[in-house]
Parts: C-alpha cells; structure tokens; sequence
C-alpha cells in the first residue's frame, strides 16, 4: 500500500512555469535521498510530461507528492491536464510515434526512466498521468 | 487477566533458568555458555514484567517494554549468528515448557493449573511472535549488508594508463547493477578526465540479448560524454550466442581479451610500447 | 526576453549553458547560434553543458539541429561536459544524439575542433585521435 507523507499543487499555465516545477521536484527528490541519477531521471520524465501537458492539453496541473510503501520511499508525480484526450493510447505508447514536434519518444522514453507509469484519458475531458521513482528504484 | 499462580514463578527462578538451559541443550538450540547470562536476564525481566502487572490482556503496556527490548536484541543477534529458524523458535518454546513444568509442581489444582496455563501461552504466543518477526529482520540486515558490500567490490574502476581506465565486470549484469557500472565508470571518466575505457566481460557468465542491450547501453553513454568505450573479454561462447540470438555489436568496438583491448586504446591515443634494446 | 550568450573567440563561437532550459530559451539559442555562425563566418561551435542537469527528447533535439544546421553552414559542433547522470537517461530515454560530437571538457573539445578543422573528414570522437 502506497501512503503519502507530504503533498503539494504546481499550476503550469506558461512554458516558463516548467523551471519552478523542476525545481520542486528536486526537492523532493532530495528530500527522500534519491542519487543524482535517479532525481535527473525522474526530472527528466517530468520535464516530458509537463510539456504534453501544455502542448496537447493547454496547461493544467502538477501534484508532487512524498510516498512510502513501507520499504522504500519515493516521489509521485500526477500531471492533469482537461485537454482534448488522447485518441489512440496504445500508438502513443509506442517508441518512434508523435503528432507533435518533437522526436516521437516522449511516452515510452519516459515510462523507461520511472518505476511505475500510469495514463488515463477521456475525450473532451483530458488526461492524467501518474508516475512514481522510488528512492532505490 | 492477572493469574496468581504464574506469579508463583517468582520463587523459582533459578530453576526456571536451569529447566530452560537443559531443555536448550537437549534440543540442540543454543550455543551454551554465551546465551546463559542474556537468558538468565530474560528470566528476570519476564518475572519483573509479571510483578509490575503484565498480562495477557495488556500485552503492548509499559510493563513489558524492556522485556521486548531485550527479546528482539537476543533474536537479531542469533540471526546474526547463524541460529536457524527452527533453532530460533525453540528458543522461546522451550521457556514455555520450563515454565510450564514448574507450574505443574506448584499448583495442585487441575483448573488452577489449566488457567495458570492458558495464560502463560497468551503471553508467551506474543514473544515467540516477536522473537520470529526480530530473527528476520536480523537477517534481511544481514542481506541488504551483503547486497550493499557486493554492489560495491564488483564494480572497481582501475586506471590502466593515463587517459584509460578499465572496468572488470566479475557476475551477471541485470538491470541494476548495469546502473551503477555506468555511474561508476562514467564518474571515473569525468574524474580522470579518461577518452577510453575498456568494459571487461570475461568474468560474465552469459549474455543474452538483455546483457547485450546493457553493454549497448553503456557504450552509448560513454560517447555521449565523449569517450570512447572498448568491449574485452568476448568469449568464444559469447561470440556464438550473440551471433545466435541475432543481436547485433557491430557499432561498438569489441576484443576478445583486455591485453588486445590496451593495445586499441594505445593506438588511439598515438602511443607505443616498445621493447628496450 | 533570456538569452543565452554566444562568445566569439577567433574562429570558433563558446556557448556555455549556465541556466535551466526550457523550450523557448532552447530554440531562442538554436536561432541565435546559427546566425551568429553567418554574421563572424565561424568555423566551430562549442558549447559547454557541463552546469546542464536535464536534458529531455526537445532539449536533445535542439542539439542535434544546431550540429546539423551548423554543418551545413561548414562548422563543426562540439558539445562538451556533459554530466555522468544526463548521459545515463538520454540513453534511458532511447536518445542517442546522432549527429552531435561530444568531448570530456572544454579543453579537449577545443583540440577536437582544431584537429577537425584541419582534416575536415575526421569522424572520430577522441580528441588525440587525429589521422596525422
């Protein structure tokens, strides 16, 4: 079971919003003891998400939480956004694959640098992303 | 439920401990004279425990908070020593059954004995309940320790030359242990301002195409930083199963052994080696 | 608006990366580089990310235009510094920079330019590894 020690909200209205948010998730990267490389690459994954976010759903918001399963405590991140929906998930979640400009690796490159990966969409209504990176994950 | 008769026990504690230590040693769960005095110690914070009120149904009060202390100290300190489980668990029993026995001699009445009895076991049911939960946290101590120091020994970085370092990979290479032969061997790049480093596998027992996408990996990485990474160490073996299994090594620089891979690297760095007339 | 500043230094133009990237800053420099390349006719580019602590797929991408734009304009890119954990998760990431030569540090990565210049088909990374 996953309980939350320490939560917190980010709005992401603007592109320069994307800096602060980081920052914060470093934090709390920091704040349960993740090594360099496992805050670069929950950072990393964040960085991805929060720019799906304001591309294809038109901004909306970051919940960073502190989380422990009893073993190992980590950072859990939830991106909402109430934009159009994702039409056809699982071609999204393929590598190689965009509708955007980017390089099409946004999804799957960002499910491989957390532990668990999750994405819910409904369309019209938006999309939520939930990602965890567990301290020694 | 506070039971008279178990106070009882008071009066024989000397006995109790002797009862005990025999039937340890019958049962072959002790090491003998070392556990003695941490026994005796048992004893007499479990008669303290009964003296200041402790019973079955206030399991988790004050009264029996040094005793849980000591219980849990004994237990990790015999999963440190090697006891086994069952070993273990006869610790606590074979209390049990010494205490069991003297209560048989002081009280006469069956139905005194018989709830004398019944309340001794509740009690004791919770400290072989701790005793078992403190010998397994002994023991993932023990194996997180040894996970930590093999994590460390196996992954040496060692600096064959000026501007070249080495890094032997001694096991299997999973996932996360892939992870921190990048780290280390990147960090030592950095560190020693390196252009080369030889990944050495000789002493990876197999490669499967999972181990191959780790290596990849690693050489990925390497040149992202700007370095150039050398693969040694590629057994007759390996070159078959990885021709095998289809993966494919070609964009990255492999010798069979790390006398051939030193040689690629002095060639890179324009150096020779000759031999002193 | 926040610009990254461009150093000339003889033929080669020094980009040392001192902040966060975000994407319009990214592109900003992706613009400001290439036409500071035709205003000093620049024959290398070095940019140095060694304070960089993320680089995400859009970041890489901007990297691997500006090597490639840079090209095509006859100037060699070389990125240098990069830190251990960024290297780790661009692979991760499934990015491999193609295109984008790196160096360990901004000294190497001069030598690298310079022996580029002068044998302008060497594809090698190493910087003391010239064909001479």
């Amino acid at each position: 079971m996953i309980t939350t020690t320490n939560k917190e909200e980010i709005a992401i209205i603007k592109e320069q919003d994307v800096v602060p948010m980081r920052n914060r998730v470093r934090d709390y990267g920091v704040k349960v003891g993740m090594s360099i490389l496992n805050q670069t690459k929950l950072i990393t994954a964040a960085s991805e998400l929060v720019r799906n976010l304001l591309k294809y759903g038109g901004g909306g918001r970051v919940i960073v939480e502190e989380v422990t399963n009893g073993r190992d405590k980590g950072v859990r991140l939830t991106f909402i956004d109430n934009g159009p929906g994702i039409v056809n998930i699982e071609l999204a979640m393929k590598d190689g694959y965009s509708t955007g400009k980017s390089l099409g690796l946004g999804l799957p490159g960002t499910k491989r640098l957390v532990n668990e990966f999750d994405i819910k969409t409904e369309m019209g209504v938006g999309t939520t992303v939930t990602i965890i990176k567990w301290k020694n994950g | 439920m506070q039971n008279n008769v178990l106070t009882g026990l008071n009066d024989h504690e000397s006995k109790l401990n002797s009862i005990w230590m025999q039937l340890l040693l019958e049962r072959g769960a002790t090491d003998g004279a070392t556990e003695e005095e941490e026994s005796k110690e048992f004893t007499a914070l479990f008669l303290e425990a009964l003296n200041q009120g402790g019973n079955s149904d206030n399991l988790n009060s004050h009264a029996f908070e040094k005793l849980y202390d000591l219980l849990s100290g004994i237990s990790i300190s015999r999963a440190k020593r090697g006891f086994s489980p069952r070993e273990t668990a006869q610790y606590m029993i074979s209390f049990r059954d010494a205490a069991s026995q003297i209560l048989s001699e002081i009280a006469k009445d069956p139905a005194v004995l018989f709830a004398a009895n019944l309340e001794l076991n509740a009690v004791l049911d919770n400290l072989i309940i701790m005793n078992f939960e403190s010998y397994v946290r002994g023991r993932e101590d023990v194996i997180s320790r040894q996970t930590d120091e093999i994590s460390e020994i196996s992954t040496p970085v060692i600096r064959v030359w000026d501007g070249v370092v080495a890094l032997p990979i001694i096991g299997t290479l999973d996932s996360s242990r892939t992870q921190i032969v990048m780290e280390n061997l990147l960090q030592q790049i950095v560190d020693t301002e390196s252009s080369i480093a030889i990944l050495d596998i000789s002493g990876v027992p197999a490669v499967d195409s999972l181990v191959a996408q780790h290596l990849i990996k690693t050489v990925s990485a390497t040149r992202l930083m700007g370095a150039e990474c050398i693969i040694s160490g590629i057994r007759p073996e390996i070159a078959q199963t990885v021709v095998h299994l289809g993966i494919d090594l070609t964009g990255i620089i492999t010798k069979a052994t790390l006398a051939s891979a030193l040689q690629t690297a002095f060639e890179m760095l324009q150096l020779s080696v000759v031999k002193r007339k | 608006m926040e610009r990254i500043p461009i150093l000339k230094m003889g033929d080669f133009l020094l980009v040392t990366i001192q902040v966060d990237l975000y994407d319009q800053l990214a592109e900003n420099l992706e613009s400001d580089l290439i036409n500071t390349i035709n205003k000093h006719n620049s024959r290398g580019v070095l940019i140095d990310i060694s304070a960089v602590s993320i680089i995400d797929s859009f970041m890489g991408r901007i990297l691997g235009n500006i090597a490639v734009m840079a090209k095509i304009m006859d100037a060699q890119t070389v990125v240098v510094g990069m830190q251990p954990a960024v290297a780790i998760t661009l692979v991760e990431l499934g990015l491999s920079l193609n295109g984008v030569i790196s160096a360990l540090n901004v000294e190497k990565g001069m030598d690298l330019l310079r022996a580029k210049m002068y044998n302008g088909d060497n594809e090698g990374q190493i910087d003391d590894n010239d064909d001479e």
